[in-house]
């Protein structure tokens, strides 16, 4: 799933669904040179990964932040503990020279 | 599953007290872990400092590049003399758009005991509960870039 944000779109969608709270394509696309196409790609890739989450509106596709709080804080802690093996690494590296 | 700590635990294969000052020297623990602190590490004061790519690793080193210059300030918390040192610090501070200073803090806690092979370390930090949770979510949005990418090299570079 990290490999799913590596992309500073995608980062810029989670951020903008964060603070903005849930949006269609259309306003998700508003200020942006991105294709509604390549939005709707990247917004597949953030639900593959759990972290979006999408619902009709007529015919509208609303997208918002996927709200379980546990998927959230398991993600989260999953990315803390990656990056602590990571330091980890280092250290070995640095006190077993 | 806690939402709240993570634990590693982890042998070095290095004397218990070369480990110690790996961590608790502060130009040392910069070194490593890719930072530069301003001062020495105070049980019961602040530090501040700066993110400096690390010099263990080019590679690693070329990742942390954008975060160059960002400011750090840590808590030191307790230092108890080759057995645990322990700072709060404000986890995945890395958007230079934010002002993390009112956010809440977690803890880390490094403890060493002797091992067969070496030293011994564990590495624990508490208190993410206490993030908001939105701030979580951006985090590992955030962090991926750098982090990601780095696990591979640094799997690269300790197998060559």
């Amino acid at each position: 799933m990290f490999a799913a944000l590596g992309d500073s779109t995608r980062l810029a969608l989670v951020q903008q669904l964060s603070s903005a709270g849930p949006q269609s394509i259309k306003q998700l696309t508003a200020n942006t040179d991105v294709t509604r196409q390549a939005v709707t790609k990247h917004l597949l890739a953030l639900h593959e990964a759990g972290l979006v989450r999408d619902s009709r509106e007529g015919r509208e596709r609303i997208w918002e932040i996927e709200p379980r709080r546990l998927l959230v804080a398991s993600r989260y802690l999953e990315e803390v503990s990656r990056r602590w093996d990571d330091a980890v690494e280092r250290l070995r590296a640095f006190v077993e020279e | 599953m806690s939402t709240d700590r993570i634990e590693k635990d982890t042998v070095l294969r290095a004397p218990r007290e070369k480990v110690w000052r790996a961590l608790t020297d502060a130009t040392q623990f910069g070194e490593w872990f890719g930072c530069k602190l301003d001062g020495p590490f105070v049980a019961g004061q602040n530090v501040t400092g700066h993110i400096v790519p690390t010099t263990v690793d080019p590679d690693v080193a070329k990742l942390q590049e954008p975060h160059r210059g960002f400011p750090i300030a840590w808590q030191i918390d307790r230092i108890e003399p080759m057995t645990l040192f322990s700072f709060r610090w404000h986890p995945f501070a890395i958007d230079p758009k934010v002002d993390y200073s009112g956010e809440p803090m977690t803890l880390v806690t490094f403890e060493l005991a002797d091992a067969a092979e070496g030293t011994s370390l564990r590495i624990t930090e508490t208190g993410f509960e206490k993030i908001p949770l939105e701030r979580r979510a951006r985090a590992f949005a955030a962090n991926d870039g750098g982090w990601a990418h780095q696990a591979e090299l640094l799997g690269k570079y300790l197998t060559q």
